[in-house]
C-alpha cells in the first residue's frame, strides 16, 4: 500500500548531497550562526521552532534532510522545521489553515485535542481521504478553547519522522496563568531506521530493543542478596506466564534519540530567562512511542494546565507523560542554570535542555534512574490497596469489588452492592465488575486482569517511592467548572489488550481491522471504562470530544484529551459527544495504534 | 482451533503435543468459579441499542446464572499440566518489595483469592462480553459518515510481513559438514506461510535435506498450528514426501518448542520435537541449550531409519549478539542413534554416537 511507502526511499539518492557535512555532535558544539548555517544546508531547521500566528496559516509538508545522530537522514517536515512551526492562535477565531503536501505519498495533519467538525480532524480513512501528493487541503474551524495543544501527521509513521508542532491558543479574555516568560518544551523521539523496519523487527522479535532483560547476573546477585528461594520465586510467575518484568517500552535508546525542541542531548537546547522571572513551560509529548519522566533538579514545578485545560495548581518535582499529553507548569527559577531532564520510561536514554540566565552556564545532567522491574501490581492489578477506598473484610484490607471473587467469598460485600445503596441510578458510579470480551480469549491476548486497580494515585513503575513528589492523575482537578457532573445514561467498557510475543495490540482482543465502531448518541452523556489488560501504560486519545476522568468516588475530576491508563488499571471517564461524525480513538503510542489498538467512534 | 484439537486427539503419536495444548487450556481449568455475585449485577444500558449484535443480552441476569452453572459442570480437562498452575508463592516475594506501601496484605490474601484467577488462555465463558455490542450494527464502512471502502483506514494489522530466520548455519569439524536450519514466513499476525528448511552440506553437496512448507495459524496466545507437506531428499537413499501437522510456540518458562507429526508413504509415520531455551549471561551473550528427537512408525531401510525412537541430539551454543540479527556462536552437540536406526547405522559401519564441535552464525532479516 502506498500508505506505507516511506519518504526514506529518497534517502540513498540524497545522501550524496550531504557527504562531508559535519556530524551532529560536532554541529552541536559549533557556534550558533554556524550551526544554523549547517542546518540550512541540511535543509531542516531544528531547535526553536518558528512561530506563526493570525487567522490564515499556510503549511507545507515536504521531505528534508536532518542529522540528529551523526548520520544524515530524510525527515518528513512541516515548513522544513523540526519541530514544525509553533502556531499561536486566538480563542474564538475562525482559522483557515492551508496545508500543501509536497511528499510523494498522501499525508495529513491532525489538530490534537481541538474541538472541531469531524471533516477537519485530519485522520485519513476516517475524517477525510487524506491530502494527496501535490494537493492543498484547507482546514477551517472555529477555536472554541484555549491552552497548549499540538498538531501532527496522522498518516503512516510520518509523525515519527518529524511531523509534529505546538499549537497554542491564547484565551480570548484575559490569561489567568500569569508568567513573565514562556517556553514551549516539546519532547520527541527520532530513529535513523525506517519506522516500518522497526515495526517489522518487533513483529519478529517483540523484545528486540529491550537491553534490560533479566540475566544470569541479576539472578546470581539476587541469590546472594535474598537467597535462592526468593530469587527463584520472584521469577517464577513471570517465566511461567512468558512475560518479561522489564517490558517497559517497545523501543529504547537502542534505536531512538530523544529530542527536546528538536535538539539532541548533546545540542542542549537552551532557554534564557532573567533573574526573578516567573516562567511558564508548555510541555508537549510529541514523541511517537516514548513515555518521558520529566523533572528540573533543584526546582519545583507548579502544574497549572493538563491537556490545555486549567487545573488547580499542584506543586510537584516530577511528572510522567506519554505521547499526546501536555502539561503546563510554572517555575520560579533563581539566578542560576537548570537542567530540563526527561528520561525515557525504560531508562534507556533521555532528552535534556538547559534553562539559564545566560549562554555560559549549565547545570549537571542527572544520572538515569535504575530500571525497576514491573511488580505484581502492574501485572495483576489490585489484590489489596485503594487510596481511601479500602475497606476491612474479615481482617483483610481490600478494595471492595475489585475482585470478582470477593463477592463470593465474603458474602456479597462487593462494590456492585455499593451501587444499589448509592441510589436509583445504576450508573452513578462506574461498574466494577470486570467483563472480559469473548475475543480476549484468543491468540491476540497474552493476559487478562481479573482484579484491576482503580486508584489514580499511583505515579507508575519506576516512580514509586523515589523520594520526589511525582504527579499522579489523582492530583489533577479541573477548575472553571468545565467538568460536567451530569450522570451518564450509558456505559461502555473496553479492555486494552495485546500480545507482546506476536507484537499485536488491540482493544478487546480485536485489532482495528476486525473491529466495529463504537456508537455514541449525539449529546448523550456516556461513561467509558477502560481497563488495561496489558503490562504497559497506554495513553488513550479520544478525538473530537473531551474525556472527563472520574475518580474512584465517581466524580468527574479532570478534563483530558489523552488519558494514560496504567498496567492492570481500570479507569473511567465521562464524555459528551457534541459533534457528530466519525472519530478516531486510539493508543497514542504510534506503534500500538498502528498495530490495531484503535477504534472508530460514530456520533450520530 | 477445536477442530485441530480433535484431529490431534485421534493421533496417539501426538501425546506430547496434547500435553502442550494442555498447557494452554489449563488456565481455564483452574476452577472457574467467578462471581456468584454476578447475579446481583444489574442490567446496564449500553451506549446504543444493538441491532445486529446480541451483546446486550450478555448483561442479562438470567443468562449469567445459567452460564455459570454451565461453567461449573464443565469437566476439567485432564491434559492440564502442573507447571501451569499459578504459583502463588511467586507472588509474595521480592518483586513487591519496591511497592510495599501499595500492597500491604497480599501475602494473606493471595491464598484465598488468587486461586481462581485465569489470566491467560482458556476458553471464553458463555457470558463473556460481545466486543461488537456497542456498534449499533454499524461497521467501518457502513452507517452514518462512513468512508467508502476503498478509502477506509487500514493499519498494520491488515498488513503482511515477512522474515527469514537463520537459526543455525554451522560448521561441524568432525564430519566436515555444514548444517543449515532456516525458517521463513510471510503473512499476517495470525496466518502465515511458513517454510522450514534443514539440511547437511558436505563438500558442496546437499547430503540430506528436509523442507517443510506449511500454513501456520495462531491457535492460542503462544501457539501456532501448522499444516502442510515435508519433502525429504537424500543424496544416497530415497526421497520421501510427508503430510505434516505441527505445533510451534512458546511453552511456560520460555521453552521454544516445535513439534511436528508426519504421515508418509506406505503408512509410515514420524514425529520430530525440537526444544530450545535461552539463558542470558549478559544482554548480548546468550547460552542456548537445544535438543531434537525423532521417532518413526516404520522402518525405512533405504534411508537407514528404523522404527521407534530413532535419534536425538543435545547441544549447547554460546552466541554473541553483535546485533539481534547477527550473532556468531560456538557450540557442542551430542548426536545419538537408537534402536533399529542404530542397528542400521552400525551395519553401515558408522558410529551411533557423535560429539560435534560447532562454529556457526545465527541471523535473521
Amino acid at each position: 500500500m502506498t500508505y506505507y511507502n516511506n519518504s526514506f526511499k529518497a534517502l540513498l539518492k540524497r545522501r550524496r548531497f550531504v557527504q562531508g557535512i559535519i556530524a551532529g555532535g560536532v554541529l552541536a558544539a559549533a557556534p550558533k550562526y554556524l550551526s544554523s548555517a549547517i542546518a540550512a544546508e541540511l535543509g531542516t531547521l531544528t531547535g526553536n521552532a518558528p512561530e506563526l500566528s493570525g487567522q490564515v496559516i499556510e503549511l507545507e509538508i515536504a521531505e528534508s534532510a536532518v542529522n540528529f545522530t551523526g548520520v544524515t537522514r530524510m525527515a518528513t517536515t512541516i515548513n522544513n522545521s523540526i519541530p514544525a512551526p509553533t502556531l499561536r492562535l486566538r480563542e474564538g477565531d475562525e482559522v483557515t489553515i492551508k496545508v500543501t503536501n509536497r511528499l510523494s505519498v498522501p499525508s495529513s495533519i491532525h489538530w490534537h485535542g481541538i474541538i472541531l467538525p469531524f471533516q477537519m480532524d485530519g485522520v485519513p480513512g476516517i475524517s477525510f481521504k487524506g491530502i494527496m501528493p501535490g494537493e492543498t487541503f484547507t482546514y477551517q474551524f472555529k477555536l472554541q478553547q484555549s491552552g497548549t495543544y499540538w498538531y501532527h501527521s496522522h498518516s503512516g509513521f510520518q509523525e515519527m519522522t518529524g511531523m509534529y508542532g505546538a499549537l497554542i491558543i491564547e484565551p480570548r479574555e484575559t490569561e489567568t496563568i500569569v508568567a513573565d516568560r514562556e517556553f514551549v518544551v516539546q519532547l520527541s523521539d527520532w530513529t535513523d531506521e525506517v519506522p516500518m523496519d522497526v515495526f517489522r523487527k518487533l513483529k519478529v522479535q517483540g523484545d528486540y530493543y529491550n537491553y534490560n532483560q533479566p540475566t544470569i547476573q541479576n539472578f546470581t546477585n539476587d541469590i546472594k542478596q535474598k537467597g535462592l528461594d526468593k530469587a527463584l520465586s520472584s521469577r517464577k510467575m513471570w517465566n511461567q506466564m512468558r512475560m518479561s518484568p522489564t517490558d517497559l517500552a517497545d523501543l529504547s535508546a537502542a534505536t531512538m534519540t530523544y529530542l527536546l525542541n528538536g535538539s539532541n542531548p548533546a545540542s542542549n537546547w537552551r532557554g534564557l530567562f532573567k533573574p526573578g522571572e516567573r516562567v511558564r513551560l508548555r510541555f508537549i509529548n510529541g514523541s511517537s512511542n516514548t513515555f518521558f519522566d520529566v523533572r528540573i533538579p533543584k526546582l519545583q514545578m507548579s502544574v497549572v494546565q493538563a491537556d490545555g485545560q486549567n487545573v488547580k495548581p499542584v506543586w510537584i518535582d516530577e511528572f510522567r507523560f506519554g505521547p499526546g499529553e501536555t502539561y503546563d507548569v510554572l517555575i520560579e527559577p533563581k539566578a542560576d542554570a537548570y537542567t530540563l531532564f526527561a528520561q525515557s520510561i525504560n531508562r534507556s536514554g533521555y532528552a535534556r535542555g538547559t534553562l539559564a540566565i545566560n549562554q555560559d552556564i549549565s547545570a549537571p545532567v542527572p544520572e538515569l534512574d535504575p530500571v525497576e522491574w514491573l511488580t505484581m501490581t502492574d501485572m495483576m492489578g489490585s489484590m489489596t490497596h485503594g487510596a481511601g477506598a479500602a475497606m476491612v473484610m474479615g481482617g483483610k484490607d481490600m478494595v471492595a469489588g475489585k475482585m470478582d471473587h470477593s463477592g463470593m467469598k465474603h458474602g456479597g460485600m462487593s462494590m456492585d452492592h455499593k451501587q444499589h445503596n448509592m441510589g436509583k441510578n445504576p450508573l452513578a458510579q462506574a461498574s466494577s465488575k470486570v467483563r472480559h470480551a469473548k475475543t480476549e480469549y484468543g491468540p491476540s491476548v497474552d493476559m487478562r486482569v481479573d482484579m484491576p486497580r482503580t486508584n489514580l494515585d499511583d505515579p507508575g513503575i519506576g516512580l514509586r517511592n523515589n523520594g520526589r513528589k511525582v504527579l499522579t492523575l489523582a492530583d489533577l482537578q479541573s477548575i472553571d467548572g468545565i467538568v460536567n457532573q451530569k450522570p451518564p445514561s450509558a456505559e461502555i467498557e473496553l479492555h486494552l489488550t495485546g500480545n507482546m510475543e506476536r507484537y499485536s495490540w488491540s482493544i478487546d482482543g480485536l485489532e482495528f481491522g476486525k473491529s466495529t465502531p463504537v456508537h455514541m448518541k449525539h449529546n448523550q452523556r456516556v461513561r467509558v471504562i477502560l481497563q488495561n489488560d496489558t503490562m504497559m501504560t497506554h495513553p488513550m486519545h479520544l478525538h473530537g470530544m473531551w474525556s472527563d476522568l472520574e475518580n474512584e468516588q465517581g466524580q468527574a475530576q479532570v478534563r483530558r484529551h489523552t488519558i494514560p491508563v496504567q498496567p492492570a488499571q481500570r479507569i473511567s471517564f465521562l464524555t459528551t459527544p457534541h459533534d457528530v461524525g466519525r472519530w478516531a480513538w486510539h493508543c497514542h503510542l504510534l506503534f500500538h495504534m498502528d498495530a490495531g489498538m484503535f477504534r472508530e467512534v460514530i456520533v450520530s | 482451533m477445536n477442530k485441530i484439537r480433535k484431529k490431534i486427539l485421534t493421533k496417539p503419536l501426538l501425546v506430547s503435543i496434547l500435553l502442550i495444548l494442555g498447557t494452554q487450556t489449563s488456565w481455564s481449568n483452574q476452577e472457574n468459579q467467578h462471581s456468584n455475585h454476578q447475579a446481583s449485577d444489574q442490567k446496564k444500558p449500553v451506549a446504543s441499542e444493538p441491532t445486529e449484535h446480541q451483546g446486550i443480552k450478555n448483561g442479562d441476569t438470567k443468562n449469567q446464572e445459567m452460564n455459570h452453572e454451565g461453567m461449573k459442570h464443565k469437566d476439567m480437562k485432564d491434559e492440564s499440566v502442573d507447571i501451569n498452575k499459578m504459583n502463588h508463592e511467586g507472588m509474595n516475594h521480592d518483586e513487591m518489595s519496591g511497592n510495599n506501601s501499595v500492597m500491604p496484605n497480599m501475602r494473606e490474601i493471595q491464598k484465598d483469592e488468587m486461586g481462581e484467577m485465569q489470566p491467560q488462555g482458556g476458553d471464553a465463558p458463555a457470558n463473556a462480553r460481545d466486543p461488537h455490542a456497542y456498534s449499533n450494527g454499524y461497521t467501518l464502512t457502513e452507517g452514518p459518515y462512513a468512508m467508502p471502502k476503498e478509502n477506509r483506514l487500514k493499519l498494520a494489522d491488515e498488513h503482511s510481513f515477512a522474515a527469514l530466520l537463520g537459526n543455525r548455519l554451522e560448521y561441524d569439524n568432525s564430519s566436515n559438514s555444514i548444517t543449515y536450519d532456516f525458517q521463513a514466513w510471510y503473512g499476517t499476525t495470525f496466518d502465515r506461510l511458513v517454510v522450514k528448511a534443514e539440511g547437511d552440506i558436505i563438500q558442496g553437496n546437499i547430503e540430506e535435506s528436509q523442507t517443510d512448507v506449511l500454513w501456520g495459524h495462531a491457535v492460542s496466545t503462544f501457539w501456532d498450528a501448522q499444516i502442510g507437506v515435508r519433502l525429504d531428499s537424500y543424496d544416497e537413499g530415497k526421497n520421501r514426501q510427508w503430510v505434516a501437522l505441527g505445533l510451534q510456540g512458546l511453552a511456560p518458562y520460555w521453552f521454544e518448542l516445535d513439534m511436528t507429526a508426519y504421515v508418509g508413504e506406505s503408512g509410515n509415520t514420524a514425529l520430530t520435537v525440537e526444544a530450545e531455551y535461552e539463558l542470558l549471561l549478559t544482554q548480548k551473550l546468550i547460552f542456548q541449550p537445544r535438543t531434537e528427537i525423532s521417532l518413526y512408525g516404520k522402518d525405512d531401510l533405504q534411508n537407514n531409519l528404523g522404527s521407534g525412537f530413532s535419534s536425538s541430539s543435545i547441544g549447547f551454543r554460546l552466541r554473541y549478539e553483535f546485533s539481534r540479527q547477527f550473532a556468531p556462536y560456538l557450540g557442542v552437540e551430542w548426536v545419538n542413534q537408537y534402536g533399529a536406526t542404530a542397528d542400521l547405522v552400525k551395519l553401515k559401519g558408522n558410529d551411533t554416537r557423535e560429539t560435534n564441535i560447532l562454529a556457526g552464525l545465527r541471523f535473521w532479516f
